[in-house]
């Protein structure tokens, strides 16, 4: 195998199919951002310990930094453009951050909006505790985390009042 | 309406940045050609014959250039950005290695290829002959000078200061007790998660350069690039786009990538970019803090220091392009709020065959608090005194402000003090924390075989430094109002409190204000974002600009209404007489007649041409008079504003596995007056969190030949949420300068000072134990416990050896 043969990957990315031909070492967090011009997902130290590069695959959080384009074909994959409601509306997770300060320089905060994200299908209602472990895996240099933990929280609280709202319309 | 000045507005910036639409570097450029560079494996050697003869087959290549593919001025070393007379022997790089390299991560090789994986297949074909030569690591082999960095430099020193208040070698040889303690703080770095990078266009039909690059100063970029590529000024723009962090690392400039990649861009007719990967990050950008200090203290029964005298030794890395202000701001800012009755400070700063050493948040602050904090804590147990009485006791008092401590400090003015209330801040502190109640915290905890310390330290930082800034604000027609000032953000949150302020000042709603930082389009002159700086300088200025903007304003819509100036004001963006809401034009309306027309762009600006009417025995335009409603002004203080502050701690060690844990946290901090409470308290806890690393975790982990063996996240122990404290309880203090309009101090590195100091304070009291090293693993703190059994329990004044723990 060459590094100049290339292979046809097909992704359902943010609910758009999308063929790509890309070489077999392309990594997926390259073939979003430069392939596919999705820079939202950033890439922070290409070794998968920073977390900054975490998107959803088939709804799992993972590190597209450690994960070949090739070896997604065929998934789904939300990124942070994806996040966002189809009416342009922030994510409960996305609104959370803006609410609690939750981000300075905004390089990391890509992922950890899809690493929130996903935790919360899973553990709608997080103590305190449990808001430090969803985002144990991420890297900020910025915030301390302090407003991280609560933006957590706070995307907990919003998911159930947008519930609440929806049930009552 | 009501004050956003003060106000714990949400940001502003954040909507894009939470949308995935930020514009980092490395998102722009897609069809730019990439940069790969072959690096020094050697810490120190000469540089033989470059074989690129197997590279230049890889398939994508463009170029591959090393020093001899250089012309004129780019072949030159670096440029030395801040002289000094003292820095007798300042040495620079070049932008790729002439002949000799001096650190593991010196650029030799700039491979330009179509994408980075092309670029980096030809560089790894890249074959270089070194020819190794000994490798001086760490601050005691460069004293000890068996080998040189650079043969012309004798003993390594790059240069060597002596500054002196008063006569203190006589007033400790006078003292009633002396103290002498040897206190070392290793190496660490910035890590912001975006590395760095640069991005350039030459435009081939109007012959000018276009530069993005991830740095803390886009005028200093232009200015250098300009130079060397023998450009005008007016024909380079350099545009920051949003930046992932700076922390110090992104002021130093021009990087030897931010001079290749424009020159490559320009010789090649196409856009070049580079964007450096994490180890890149850790080899070849920026580290700081390593030094090793003596200090002997003379002080009375009281506990007032007599006299002070501090020897360091700062370890300056392989070059010294940003000059000696890191040595300098320890040696000047170690004094934090007190007032020795002589001091004497004398260092040398040293070349090693690491990478080069410029500021990182805090900027040789920490080094310094933990020099006196410790020096403090000393005399405290050495006299039986309570730690924060011997400090009140050392306090500058709030009537002896402004406090000339008879120094020059790091912006070659005064080291004089102008304003603060230490007292009041450390009562606030011992108040929050519960200073004089731990003793029945820890008790209880002893019950329960916990072993718990408490410490406490202070700063002073000089914030806000010159020369100036600039800002210039403009109502458009639409009544929009752009606000340009030249330094960079890096995540500080400057566009939204910068519009705090204009809307404060011109009277509009802050949903109009759009700012602008660090594009050398919108604004030109500017000195760059560092030392807790944009919000005393720019902010001043966009103060400024906007009371000139609406003095313009005013003057218009009085001249429109027939009425006076003094009787109008502006309210919600509508310019009115006082009182009067139902006489109030829209400020755009008055930018509409501002501008006298011959041509109507549409049914407004009909208003302003030259059959409207006007008073026909005057120019359109008065002699003195310009069109629109702008305000461009400068800011210049005459020096610095000095920032305070005071963190304790409470630990507890695990007696078994020592380890560290961080039970509370509290700051007391006075940035003067605050824009905005709730950005103050993130770049608090940001601070904090980077303390917490320095004090605990963080190292760069050299072996002796030069080797950095920590190069990764996986190794460099960065805190996750893990590590940082679960709160981060703050008080805050304001004594307003009186050095600027709105009596701002400066707040962005404030976290970080003490934290060294501060986490010593608190293990030592635990422990029993000197702590005269930073950072403390739990494995330093077992070895310590192990060193000091059977002997009894010393106290911080012990002299004790300090090792280079970590090499």
């Amino acid at each position: 195998m060459s590094e100049s043969e290339l292979f046809d990957v097909r992704l359902t990315v943010n609910g758009v199919v999308r063929d790509v031909r890309v070489p077999a070492r392309r990594l997926l967090s390259d073939c979003l951002r430069h392939d596919l011009r999705l820079t939202g997902t950033h890439v922070g130290c290409e070794h998968g310990v920073c977390g900054a590069c975490t998107v959803l695959v088939d709804g799992v959080a993972v590190r597209s930094c450690l994960l070949l384009a090739v070896s997604a074909d065929g998934a789904a994959v939300t990124t942070v453009e994806g996040l966002t409601g189809q009416d342009g509306t922030l994510s409960a997770v996305q609104q959370a951050f803006a609410d609690c300060h939750g981000l300075q320089c905004g390089f990391c905060t890509p992922g950890f909006l899809t690493t929130i994200t996903a935790a919360l299908e899973e553990n709608p209602r997080p103590t305190e505790e449990e808001a430090r472990e969803i985002i144990g895996g991420n890297l900020c240099r910025c915030t301390g985390y302090q407003n991280i933990v609560r933006a957590v929280r706070r995307a907990a609280e919003l998911t159930a009042e947008r519930a609440d709202r929806e049930g009552a319309t | 309406m009501t004050s956003m000045f003060g106000e714990p507005i949400a940001r502003l910036e954040d909507d894009r940045l939470l949308r995935g639409n930020g514009a980092y570097l490395d998102d722009l450029g897609h069809d730019a050609l990439a940069c790969a560079f072959v690096r020094s494996p050697h810490a120190h050697a000469r540089v033989g014959e470059i074989d690129v003869s197997d590279a230049l087959g890889v398939d994508g290549v463009v170029a591959i250039y090393t020093h001899e593919d250089l012309p004129g001025r780019i072949a030159e070393p670096l440029p030395l950005l801040i002289p000094h007379p003292a820095l007798t022997h300042g040495r620079t790089g070049y932008p790729l290695a002439a002949g000799e390299v001096n650190y593991v991560g010196e650029p030799v090789v700039m491979v330009v290829a179509e994408d980075r994986y092309l670029a980096e297949d030809a560089a790894e074909r890249i074959m270089v002959e070194y020819e190794p030569l000994p490798a001086v690591v760490g601050v005691d082999a460069a004293r000890k000078a068996d080998h040189l960095v650079h043969d012309d430099v004798p003993g390594n020193v790059a240069g060597h200061l002596v500054q002196s208040n008063g006569d203190a070698a006589a007033a400790i040889a006078a003292a009633p007790h002396v103290l002498e303690l040897d206190l070392y703080v290793e190496r660490s770095a910035s890590t912001p998660l975006e590395g760095r990078g640069v991005l350039a266009r030459w435009d081939t039909e109007s012959r000018r350069l276009r530069i993005w690059t991830s740095t803390q100063t886009s005028t200093g970029v232009r200015a250098a690039v300009a130079a060397r590529l023998g450009l005008a000024l007016a024909d380079v723009d350099v545009i920051t786009p949003d930046v992932g962090g700076g922390f110090g690392v992104k002021i130093v400039h021009p990087w030897p990538e931010e001079l290749l990649v424009p020159w490559a861009a320009r010789l090649l007719g196409r856009p070049v970019k580079f964007t450096e990967d994490r180890i890149e990050h850790f080899l070849a950008s920026a580290h700081e803090r390593g030094q090793r200090h003596r200090v002997r203290v003379g002080f009375d029964d009281q506990g007032r220091v007599l006299g002070l005298d501090v020897r360091f030794w700062h370890d300056n890395g392989a070059y010294i392009p940003y000059g000696l202000i890191v040595p300098i701001i320890t040696s000047t800012q170690l004094l934090g709020p007190y007032k020795p009755g002589a001091y004497r400070v004398e260092f040398s700063s040293l070349y090693t065959n690491t990478v080069i050493v410029t500021p990182y948040r805090g900027a040789g602050r920490p080094q310094g608090a933990f020099v006196m904090e410790r020096t403090m804590d000393a005399i405290a147990a050495e006299l039986g005194f309570d730690r924060a009485l011997v400090r009140e006791r050392n306090f500058i008092q709030p009537e002896e402000m402004p406090y000339d401590h008879g120094l020059i400090f790091q912006d070659g003015r005064p080291l004089i003090y102008d304003s603060g209330d230490y007292p009041a801040a450390l009562a606030k502190l011992k108040a929050l924390v519960g200073w004089d109640d731990f003793e029945a915290v820890r008790a209880a905890a002893r019950e329960e075989g916990r072993r718990l310390g408490i410490g406490l330290a202070c700063y002073v930082e000089g914030t806000g430094v010159g020369p100036y800034e600039g800002a210039h604000v403009v109502v458009e027609t639409s009544g929009k109002v752009k606000v340009a000032t030249g330094l960079t953000s890096q995540g500080q949150g400057h566009q939204t409190v910068l519009a705090q302020i204009v809307a404060d000042e011109l009277g509009v709603p802050i949903g109009d204000i759009d700012v602008v930082t660090g594009d050398t389009r919108a604004f030109g002159y500017a000195v760059g974002t560092f030392a807790s700086r944009t919000a005393v300088m720019s902010g001043s200025a966009v103060a400024l600009a906007a009371r000139a903007a609406r003095a313009k304003a005013i003057s218009v819509a009085a001249a429109a209404l027939e009425a006076s100036p003094d009787d109008m004001e502006i309210v919600a963006g509508q310019v009115r007489i006082k009182g009067d809401p139902e006489s109030g034009i829209a400020i755009g309306t008055v930018a509409v007649l501002s501008n006298p027309l011959r041509y109507a762009f549409d049914e407004a600006a009909q208003a302003a041409t030259q059959f409207a009417g006007g008073d026909f025995d005057k120019p359109p335009v008065a002699e003195d008079d310009e069109p629109g409603i702008e305000g461009r002004k400068f800011f210049s203080p005459v020096r610095s504003t000095f920032a305070a502050g005071m963190h304790a701690v409470i630990v507890e060690t695990d007696p078994q596995t020592a380890e560290i844990k961080v039970l509370r946290y509290c700051v007391v901090h006075d940035c003067g007056t605050l824009i905005n409470p709730r950005i103050v308290e993130g770049q608090i806890h940001g601070g904090v969190a980077q303390g917490v690393g320095g004090a605990l975790y963080e190292r760069m982990a050299y072996d002796e030949t030069g080797q950095l063996q920590n190069a990764s996240f996986m190794d460099f122990l960065m805190p996750y949420v893990s590590e940082v404290p679960k709160g981060i309880e703050i008080d805050h203090l304001e004594t307003p300068s009186p050095l600027n309009p709105l009596g701002i101090k400066g707040a962005g590195e404030a976290g970080v000072i003490p934290s060294a100091a501060v986490f010593a304070a608190a293990i030592e009291d635990a422990e029993g134990i000197a702590i005269t090293s930073m950072p403390i693993s739990p494995s330093d703190l077992f070895e310590l416990r192990a060193a000091s059994r059977p002997a009894s329990r010393g106290a911080a004044g012990a002299p004790r050896d300090s090792g280079d723990r970590g090499r």
